[in-house]
Parts: C-alpha cells; sequence; structure tokens
C-alpha cells in the first residue's frame, strides 16, 4: 500500500508541475498577479510530493520489499544497508526520479531566492523549470515507473551491480545530475529573457551565479565518476571518451563558455544572443546526453537498460524544449545587438576565442560521439570512434586556448594594450619555460615531443593565475572575491594541465605472471608478489593478493588487490590496490590464476594522476569563490540602493560598465 | 537567410539522425553485435555432460543452430528454459550451449532438475569463449545459419514471441 502511495505522490507532482508551468507563463503574459503567485506555490507542492515519492522509494530499499520491481531488480537482502540506500538511483527508473528531485531542489533554490528578481521575470523562470519538469514526470510515469510492481513477489531481490556498490558511485550521480540538471535553471533564465525580448542585459547577471554552481558542480561530478572509474573498473584508466562520460562533458564545455560569455555580457553588454545561445545549448547537451543513455541508440559500457520506447518519448521531448527555445533564440535574438564594440587583444577579444575554442572542442567531442549515428544515417555502416580519434583531435582547438588563457589574463577589459602587460607575461612565461624543462627533462625523463608544451602550458597558466593576486597584496590591496575565485579556478585548469601532461607521458604499465616471491621493476619501483589468500565479505567472496612495493630496497607499501565474486549475479569483479600520493599512484591489480602457484597480475606506476582530479576540484571551487564573493558584495550593494530609494538593477551595473 | 535561424536548422538537422538512429535500434533490437553477418568465432570447449567430446565451433557448420549462452546463477536463464524446452521439441533447429562462468556441477543438477534443451553443452568456466562471442549478460542467444554466419542475436531471455517472429521466419 505505502509503494502505491509514492506512485501517487508522483501524479500529484505531474498535476502541480503543470499548474507551476501554466501559471508561470500565462500569469507573466496576461499580467495577472495572484496567477503569479500562484506558481511558486505549485512548484513547492509539487517539491513535497516529489520529496514523498523518493522517501517511499527509500523505504522500499531499506524494508526489501521484493514486490515492487525496481527493488527486486537493484537489491537484495545481503546489499549492505549504505547500498541499499544508494540502489535508488542503481538503474534507469530511479536515476530518472531522482533527475526530477534535483531539478525540484534547484526550482526551490530560485524560488527562495525569487524577491531580488521582477514579479513576470520570476514566474517565467518558474515557469519553464514546470515545464521541464512536467516533461520528465510524464516520461517517468509512461514509461519508467519506479513504483511498478512484481506479482508474485520474488524471495530474494537480483542485487545491485556489484561495480556500483562502491562509494564515488554513492555520491557521483546526485553531484552529477546537480550540475547537469542546474543548466535547467540557465535554460530557463535565457527563456525567460527572450519571450520579454529584453534589451537590457541584466538578466545576465541573474543568471550568472546559478549557470557558475551548476558549472562547478558538473566538473565536481565528472571528476567523481572519472576517479570511480579508475580505481573501480580496475584498468587504472581515467577518462574512455564512453558516450555517456561525453553526454556529461560536452554540456561542461559548453558551460565553461556560457560562463566566460556571461561575463562579458554582464559587465560590457556584448555578446548577448551568443550568451543565449549558450545557455539553451548547454541545456540541450545535457537532453541530449539523457536521450543517448536512456534510448538505446548509442552502446555504452554504462548505459542504461535501453528502451527505443522510451527514445520516441525523450526525442518528442526535445523537439519541444529545445525547438522551443531556439525559435524562439531565432525571433528574438535580432532586437538584441550590442553598441559596444572591443579591441583586438583587449580581454573581451580573448574571451571570444576562448568561446570559439571551447564551442570547437564541444563539437569535436559532439563528432566523435555521434558519428557512428551519422554514419547509420548516410549508410555508410556501422562504425565507432574511440581514443584514436578523440585524443588528438580534441588537442587541435585545447592547445591554443590554454595559450590563450596564459595569455589573457593579462589582458584588460576594452582595451588592447599587451605592452602595459609585457613585464608579468615575459616574467611568468620565462619562469614557466624554466620550471617546464626542469620538470619534463629533470623530475620526469623520457619526454614525448607533447610533454614540454604541456608542461609549460600548466606552468604558466597556474603562474599568470597567481601574479595579479600576488601583485595586488604586494601594493597592499584586497583581493577582491571574483579575482579569488577567477585564479583559483585557473589554477585548477593549470594543475590539470600538469597531471594529464605527465601521467600520458610518464606512466608505467606492465602485464604479467607472477609466482609468489617473483617481482618485476616498474621505473624505480620494484612490486613483489607475495602471494594470495581467501576472503568473505556480506555479499561475496573471493581472493585478495598481497604485493610488496619497494624504492631503492626501502618497503614504500604493501597493496592488496581483490577479486571478488558476488553470489547472486555471479559477476567476478576486480578491485585493484592503489597507494595513492600526490606526486604518484601506484597500481595492482589481479587478473587470472594462470596455474602453477603464478597469477597473472596488472601493475601501474602513475605519475601526478591526483593532479587531475584536484585540478577539476579547485577549478569547482574557484567557481564556488567567485559567487559567494560576488553576492557578498552585491547584497552590500543593494542594501546601499534601496537607501538611496533606486531600484535594484540600478546599482548592480559595474563601474566599468558603458553601454 | 537570417544567421539566427542556423541553431534551428543544424537541429533540424540533428533530429533526422536521431530518428534514423531511433528506427535503426528499435529494428535491429537493442544492442547491435558486431558479430551479426560474420562467421562464428572458432572455439573448443569440453563438453560439460560428457568430458569426452568436447565442444567444436565446427559443429556449427552445415546446418543451422541456435547457440545459448546460459548459467545456473542467472535468473533470466531459469524463465527461458521452458522456452528452450519447447524449441527443443519442435525440433526445428537444435540448441547449442555454452555455460557460462559456472560450477560444473551445479550446472549438471539443474539440467537434471529442469530438463535439458541443449543438443550439446560446453563449460566456458573462464568466460573466454564468451568474450569472443561479444556476450554482455546472460542469457544471450545466437541464430547461426548453415554457412556458419551469426544472422540475428538475442539479448535477454528467449520468449515464444522472440521464437515466433524474429528466428522462425529466417529458418523459413
Amino acid at each position: 500500500m505505502v509503494v502505491e502511495l509514492g506512485h501517487y505522490a508522483l501524479i500529484l507532482a505531474l498535476l502541480l508541475a503543470a499548474a507551476q508551468a501554466f501559471f508561470g507563463l500565462a500569469g507573466a503574459a496576461l499580467g495577472r498577479e495572484r496567477w503569479l503567485a500562484a506558481a511558486p506555490s505549485a512548484a513547492g507542492g509539487q517539491f513535497v510530493f516529489l520529496a514523498l515519492a523518493s522517501a517511499v522509494l527509500v523505504n522500499a530499499f531499506v524494508q526489501d520489499d521484493f514486490s515492487v520491481r525496481y527493488v527486486a531488480e537493484n537489491s537484495n537482502a545481503a546489499l549492505p544497508l549504505f547500498y541499499r540506500v544508494t540502489a535508488f538511483w542503481g538503474a534507469h527508473e530511479g536515476s530518472l526520479l531522482l533527475w526530477i528531485v534535483v531539478l525540484g531542489g534547484w526550482t526551490m533554490a530560485v524560488v527562495a531566492r525569487l524577491r531580488y528578481l521582477p514579479a513576470a521575470f520570476g514566474a517565467r523562470v518558474i515557469g519553464v523549470l514546470g515545464l521541464i519538469s512536467f516533461g520528465f514526470l510524464l516520461f517517468t510515469l509512461c514509461t519508467s515507473d519506479p513504483f511498478a510492481r512484481l506479482l508474485p513477489a520474488v524471495p530474494d531481490g537480483n542485487d545491485l551491480n556489484p561495480v556500483l556498490q562502491d562509494f564515488a558511485f554513492a555520491v557521483h550521480p546526485p553531484i552529477l545530475y546537480t550540475g547537469y540538471v542546474g543548466f535547467a535553471v540557465s535554460f530557463a533564465f535565457a527563456c525567460a529573457a527572450m519571450i520579454e525580448g529584453r534589451r537590457d542585459q541584466l538578466w545576465a547577471r541573474w543568471m550568472r551565479p546559478w549557470t557558475v554552481i551548476a558549472w562547478a558542480f558538473l566538473a565536481w561530478g565528472i571528476a567523481l565518476g572519472s576517479w570511480w572509474a579508475y580505481y573501480e573498473l580496475g584498468w587504472g584508466g581515467f577518462w574512455f571518451w564512453d558516450p555517456v562520460e561525453n553526454a556529461s562533458f560536452m554540456p561542461w564545455l559548453v558551460g565553461t563558455a556560457l560562463i566566460h560569455s556571461i561575463a562579458v555580457t554582464e559587465r560590457r553588454g556584448l555578446f548577448k544572443s551568443w550568451t543565449l545561445l549558450l545557455a539553451v545549448a548547454a541545456f540541450s547537451l545535457s537532453l541530449l546526453g539523457t536521450f543517448l543513455v536512456r534510448s538505446g541508440v548509442l552502446v555504452s559500457v554504462h548505459s542504461f537498460a535501453a528502451d527505443p520506447r522510451r527514445g520516441v518519448f525523450i526525442l518528442v521531448f526535445l523537439i519541444i524544449m529545445i525547438g522551443g527555445a531556439l525559435g524562439l533564440y531565432a525571433w528574438r535574438a535580432p532586437g538584441m545587438r550590442s553598441p559596444a564594440g572591443f579591441e583586438i587583444l583587449s580581454r573581451e577579444a580573448f574571451l571570444l576565442f576562448n568561446n570559439l575554442l571551447l564551442v570547437i572542442s564541444a563539437a569535436v567531442v559532439f563528432g566523435g560521439t555521434m558519428a557512428p549515428l551519422i554514419a547509420d544515417t548516410l549508410g555508410l555502416g556501422t562504425l565507432s570512434v574511440g581514443p584514436p580519434y578523440f585524443n588528438p583531435s580534441f588537442l587541435v582547438p585545447i592547445l591554443p586556448l590554454l595559450s590563450l588563457l596564459a595569455l589573457g589574463i593579462h589582458a584588460r577589459w576594452r582595451r588592447g594594450a599587451l605592452r602595459e602587460s609585457r613585464r608579468p607575461l615575459l616574467l611568468t612565461l620565462g619562469l614557466s619555460l624554466v620550471l617546464a624543462m626542469a620538470l619534463a627533462l629533470g623530475v620526469y625523463a623520457h619526454p614525448m615531443p607533447l610533454t614540454p608544451i604541456g608542461a609549460t602550458l600548466g606552468c604558466w597558466i597556474i603562474l599568470s593565475s597567481l601574479y595579479d593576486p600576488l601583485d595586488r597584496l604586494r601594493r597592499g590591496l584586497r583581493v577582491p572575491a571574483p579575482l579569488l575565485g577567477m585564479s583559483v579556478a585557473h589554477i585548477g585548469v593549470g594543475l590539470f594541465v600538469l597531471g594529464i601532461t605527465f601521467v600520458k607521458s610518464n606512466s608505467i604499465e606492465l602485464d604479467v605472471a607472477l609466482k609468489s616471491g617473483q617481482s618485476a621493476q616498474l621505473g624505480a619501483y620494484s612490486f613483489r608478489y607475495e602471494g594470495v589468500e581467501n576472503i568473505e565479505g556480506p555479499n561475496y567472496d573471493g581472493v585478495r593478493g598481497s604485493v610488496s612495493v619497494s624504492r631503492g630496497g626501502r618497503l614504500v607499501t604493501v597493496l592488496r588487490p581483490e577479486k571478488r565474486r558476488y553470489w547472486v549475479q555471479g559477476t567476478v569483479q576486480t578491485t585493484a590496490a592503489i597507494a595513492p600520493a600526490l606526486s604518484r599512484d601506484l597500481l595492482a591489480a589481479l587478473g587470472e590464476d594462470v596455474g602453477d602457484g603464478a597469477y597473472s597480475l596488472r601493475l601501474q606506476y602513475r605519475p601526478l594522476i591526483r593532479f587531475i582530479w584536484l585540478g577539476a576540484l579547485i577549478m569547482a571551487i574557484g567557481g564556488v569563490i567567485a559567487v559567494i564573493g560576488r553576492r557578498q558584495r552585491a547584497s552590500a550593494l543593494s542594501g546601499a540602493t534601496q537607501a538611496m530609494g533606486l531600484p535594484a538593477g540600478a546599482a548592480a551595473q559595474s563601474p566599468g560598465s558603458r553601454s | 537567410m537570417n544567421r539566427f535561424l542556423l541553431p534551428l536548422g543544424g537541429f533540424a538537422l540533428l533530429l533526422v539522425v536521431l530518428i534514423v538512429g531511433l528506427r535503426h535500434a528499435s529494428e535491429k533490437g537493442v544492442i547491435v553485435s558486431p558479430l551479426l553477418g560474420k562467421p562464428v568465432p572458432s572455439f573448443v570447449l569440453p563438453g560439460l555432460l560428457d568430458a569426452a567430446s568436447p565442444l567444436d565451433s565446427k559443429e556449427l557448420r552445415g546446418h543451422w543452430s541456435l547457440v545459448n549462452v546460459w548459467g545456473t546463477w542467472c535468473p533470466e536463464c531459469r524463465a527461458e528454459h521452458a522456452t528452450l524446452l519447447q524449441i527443443q521439441q519442435q525440433g526445428r533447429v537444435p540448441i547449442i550451449g555454452i555455460d557460462w562462468k559456472d560450477d560444473d556441477e551445479e550446472a549438471k543438477s539443474w539440467l537434471a532438475a529442469l530438463g535439458n534443451p541443449y543438443q550439446h553443452i560446453g563449460a566456458d568456466r573462464e568466460g573466454r569463449v564468451a568474450i569472443d562471442w561479444g556476450v554482455y549478460a546472460a542469457p544471450e542467444s545466437f541464430l547461426v545459419n548453415p554457412a556458419g554466419t551469426v544472422v540475428y542475436k538475442q539479448i535477454g531471455a528467449m520468449t515464444p514471441q522472440v521464437w515466433e517472429r524474429e528466428i522462425l521466419p529466417r529458418l523459413q
């Protein structure tokens, strides 16, 4: 009975989402104040019922209610409680519900800050969010009901997929979705601005913090997914250019372009229509990713149980939402021309190039992801592209992007006078060349051709980002939060570049069969295989190997890779043992018993691999610093304006703005 | 031509690709096997029921056969077992079993309890042969023509509907 309650709660949420969309959009169009006020209330009601539905599903998992098909397929009585809760988003139906709940959470956050927006604009934003929520709830109820019964009930469930029984997986989807779905808020702001045909750029100011926070969550979510793949799949790889990964990476690239373009629009009133287009594109790519992953048109190692009927539904939804938004764009964007101009080599020009290169890199990923489908459409047969296409093609736009980043940090708004910045430019470039050579030739010998370039770019970006804040501190000035946030985020980029560079050029991998007592040498490290023992966990048994690693005769660590056999699904899961350190990871994974007391082992040494995830995390932190710092300044400013009796928007114009 | 219409045009093109992809996905079955239209991978597996009679991929030539990948640890395999027995009774096509990552004794007692629809069973204890066949998850079934070419792949349980709609028409 309780389970049916969850089903009803979803139906009520669907009706309230419809009400939210109607009152928000129609109320603003017809100027009915009561309707405007009803939209946020409907959103609140919708969220209550979404929360109720989620609670019911969690309860079904915790209580082992195997009369619910979704629970029976993804849980088991022997599954530890923690994973019984996270099994919620272990497959298609529940993760879709999670998507909607996260959207509800974002909507509530917008509602909480509605007083800072004009009533009609805010109602339109809420209305568009309601429309998105309505579409997804209808999708869930029609094709993917998580509360469907399985009668007669089975005595025990099929267990959660063993690769998902892991901490990083438990937190990865909620964080990733918070980023993914957060672009819905940017999308809703862009749609509201286009519906109103606003000629000012205030919408960019309102939209910016939401976009940056969504972007930061997405960066963090992608990094967590990559980290999970790295240690859980047991191959030591951290990025596979898999369609599912690309589905989250493309919105992130476009989102990165967007947060830079919004900055120009907000400050200088330029790139207005471009910013709107990016806001529409970022969310459209999120939706497209959902379509690709769940419709079965693309095959991926971690796609959901695919169903073409679901594909048809999402396709119709894509046509309505994306087609509608792009139609709105074709209608309204021509009226949004910008009066101001800028010189070449000004900061605006650099940000324009940044945008072009980021969009090109997203297009490269898009082309590779869609290649199988495009080939199919043109009748060229089955075709799939992998790292041999992605790795070199992606570098083509990314290397100039990174160089322009290091240069552009020194550029000033409006004026194209890099001459003024000659000193910091040459100083940082010279220093990073020295550092890069020391790294690429000294610390990590045997470089590849791209190693010195990557190392120089990484160092240069970090030093350039440090220059401005340090210079201000030296002159006794405060470092404003937006500058601090930007610098931190760019330092993250630099660390990321260094990480990728040295992981790619200096990793050592070895697959060997060793008998106990035998050793293998990887660079300076000696891996000695000691033997295996039997182990038993709550829902699996298996073997655990023991590999001691020493360097120069001194023991560094003992790695204990495992190979588990999960009882219910019978799958064998390799759990790599990793000794992490900031400077390098040592990894051992257990292969097959090759007989005669020997095991096949996969051994790896990966320098600076932590910098990849650390870099992403620091980028995200930079975004958060910029938003929080700005908000504090903005609230101080808006307090002052209210005292002077000015409208809130007037004080929000930044001093440098001319338009 | 208004340049602000370009994004809409691009989206329309993308839709064409997506619609074609979706139609193909529903026509072909969800996951396309790279093996379709290709000769079966060659292998020799120890026989499950009779260690003296190994299962050789050469047996898949000269007549139609239905290769079924299963295991006692797989609940869906239990669900499809009745259908396989019916297919065997019809006698239209012999069923060749690949017992995937399984315990031999458990597999034998499963067949003793539920009945044996297979003409011949190979024991793929380490799952190496299943990798060559591109098996994602059990059960999967492959229809192989007399030339030894895979012509159809069924992912998930064999059902009477699949048998009537996908397998039988191909045998005509």
